[in-house]
C-alpha cells in the first residue's frame, strides 16, 4: 500500500498566492544545531564571546546552510514531499539571533510548465524579525502537473533547473 | 548590498594578468572527505523541525526517489571538511579562489553577500562528491558602506562518484579595504 501524505500538484498554485506564514522562536540551540548539522565550526555561530568580541554582533547569529535549511522547511511544509527544488537564490540582510522570533512568509510569483512538461512554481520568501527583513529568498520548485506525476522522476535532460 | 560613489583617493590596483586567466578555468578539483551519511540528513531535519517524510519515512522514499536523498540544501555540507584530522595542522577551507582573490587582489577584508544554488540529481547516502572551483566574474572597482574594493562570483560544481550533476553552488563575495587601509 503506497503511504498517505499531502502533495500539492501545480493546478493547485497560481500567481499571487500566499504561502502560510511561519513563526518561530529563535534560541542559543537552533542556532549551534543548525551550524553543527551544516559542519560549520566557525565559532561566531557556537561561542558568544567570540561573537560579540571579534565580530561585534550582539550574540551568535545563525549560519548561512542553517537559514537555506530553515527555508527549505517552509516550502516543503507547503509543496509536501513530491515538490522538488530546482533553484534557490537568498541574500542576507540582518543576522538571526537567540531571542529573536522570525516569521517566514512567501507568495507565488509564476506558474509556469517547461519545454520538457515540467511544472514550476517561482516563489519569493521573506525571513522577518518584527518587522526587519532579515533575508530575503527566492526559490524555483518543480510540483507535480497532476496526480501521479513525480518531479523527482525527472534525470538528466528532462530535468532543467 | 548597496553601492556607493567612488571616491577619491582610495587605491585598488589592476586585476593581475595572472588572475585573469583564472577565469573559466577550473582552478581547484578536491573529493569530500566523508562518504554522505543519512544520520546528517535527520540531524539537520531536527535543527529545523523539517518532519517531511521523504527524509523520515521509508516508504515515502522508496515511492518517490528509489530510496532515501539528502535533503538538497544540505549540499554544501558534503564538501566541507574535518574540523580536524589526525596528521593536519589545519583544516582545508571551503572555497578557496575566495582566499586566493584576497590575497592576490591585495583585499585584506572580504563577505559572501548572495548565495545562489541549482540542484540536479539527488544526493544520497553513501555517494562521494567532488566539487570543482571555477572563478566566473571579477568586478571593477565598487564602493559600499563596508569600504572600496571588487565583487567576484565562484561556482562550486558538484557531481558524484558516477560523475552525475548534483548542483552548483554559486557564491557572490566582496572583497574590500576599509578607508583605514585604503
Amino acid at each position: 500500500m503506497s503511504p498517505s501524505y499531502e502533495r500539492l500538484t501545480i493546478d493547485q498554485v497560481k500567481e499571487g498566492d500566499e504561502l502560510p506564514p511561519l513563526s518561530v522562536d529563535v534560541t542559543a540551540t537552533t542556532i549551534v544545531l543548525g551550524a553543527l548539522a551544516s559542519r560549520d565550526w566557525r565559532p561566531m555561530h557556537h561561542d558568544k564571546d567570540f561573537a560579540i568580541n571579534r565580530n561585534g554582533t550582539q550574540d551568535i547569529f545563525m549560519n548561512t546552510p542553517n537559514q537555506a535549511s530553515w527555508f527549505e522547511r517552509y516550502l516543503s511544509d507547503w509543496a509536501g514531499p513530491t515538490g522538488r527544488l530546482g533553484r534557490i537564490k537568498f541574500r542576507m540582510h540582518n543576522s538571526v539571533f537567540p531571542g529573536d522570533t522570525i516569521t517566514f512568509k512567501g507568495v507565488v510569483d509564476k506558474v509556469e510548465t517547461d519545454v520538457v512538461g515540467c511544472s514550476w512554481a517561482s516563489v519569493s520568501l521573506v525571513l522577518k524579525t518584527g518587522d526587519q527583513v532579515d533575508t530575503t529568498f527566492s526559490a524555483r520548485i518543480a510540483l507535480p502537473s497532476k496526480a501521479g506525476d513525480n518531479p523527482w522522476a525527472r534525470r538528466g535532460d528532462d530535468w532543467k533547473p | 548590498m548597496s553601492e556607493l560613489p567612488n571616491e577619491v583617493g582610495e587605491e585598488i590596483g589592476e586585476i593581475p594578468e595572472e588572475v585573469k586567466g583564472w577565469l573559466d578555468q577550473v582552478r581547484y578539483e578536491s573529493e569530500g572527505e566523508f562518504e554522505v551519511e543519512r544520520g546528517y540528513f535527520h540531524t539537520t531535519c531536527a535543527a529545523a523541525e523539517n518532519g517531511n517524510p521523504l527524509f523520515w519515512d521509508d516508504k515515502v522514499a522508496e515511492e518517490l526517489t528509489n530510496g532515501p536523498i539528502a535533503p538538497p540544501t544540505m549540499l554544501s555540507v558534503w564538501f566541507r571538511p574535518h574540523y580536524w584530522e589526525p596528521g593536519r595542522s589545519e583544516a582545508p577551507l571551503p572555497w578557496k579562489i575566495h582566499f586566493d582573490l584576497k590575497r592576490d587582489l591585495d583585499l585584506p577584508e572580504a563577505v559572501a553577500t548572495d548565495s545562489e544554488v541549482a540542484y540536479g540529481e539527488p544526493v544520497r547516502p553513501g555517494d562521494v562528491i567532488r566539487t570543482r572551483e571555477i572563478l566566473r566574474s571579477v568586478s571593477e572597482v565598487k564602493t559600499t558602506k563596508l569600504g572600496k574594493g571588487r565583487f567576484w562570483v565562484i561556482d562550486a560544481e558538484c557531481v558524484n562518484q558516477r560523475g552525475e550533476w548534483v548542483g552548483t553552488e554559486t557564491m557572490t563575495g566582496f572583497g574590500y579595504k576599509t578607508r583605514k587601509e585604503s
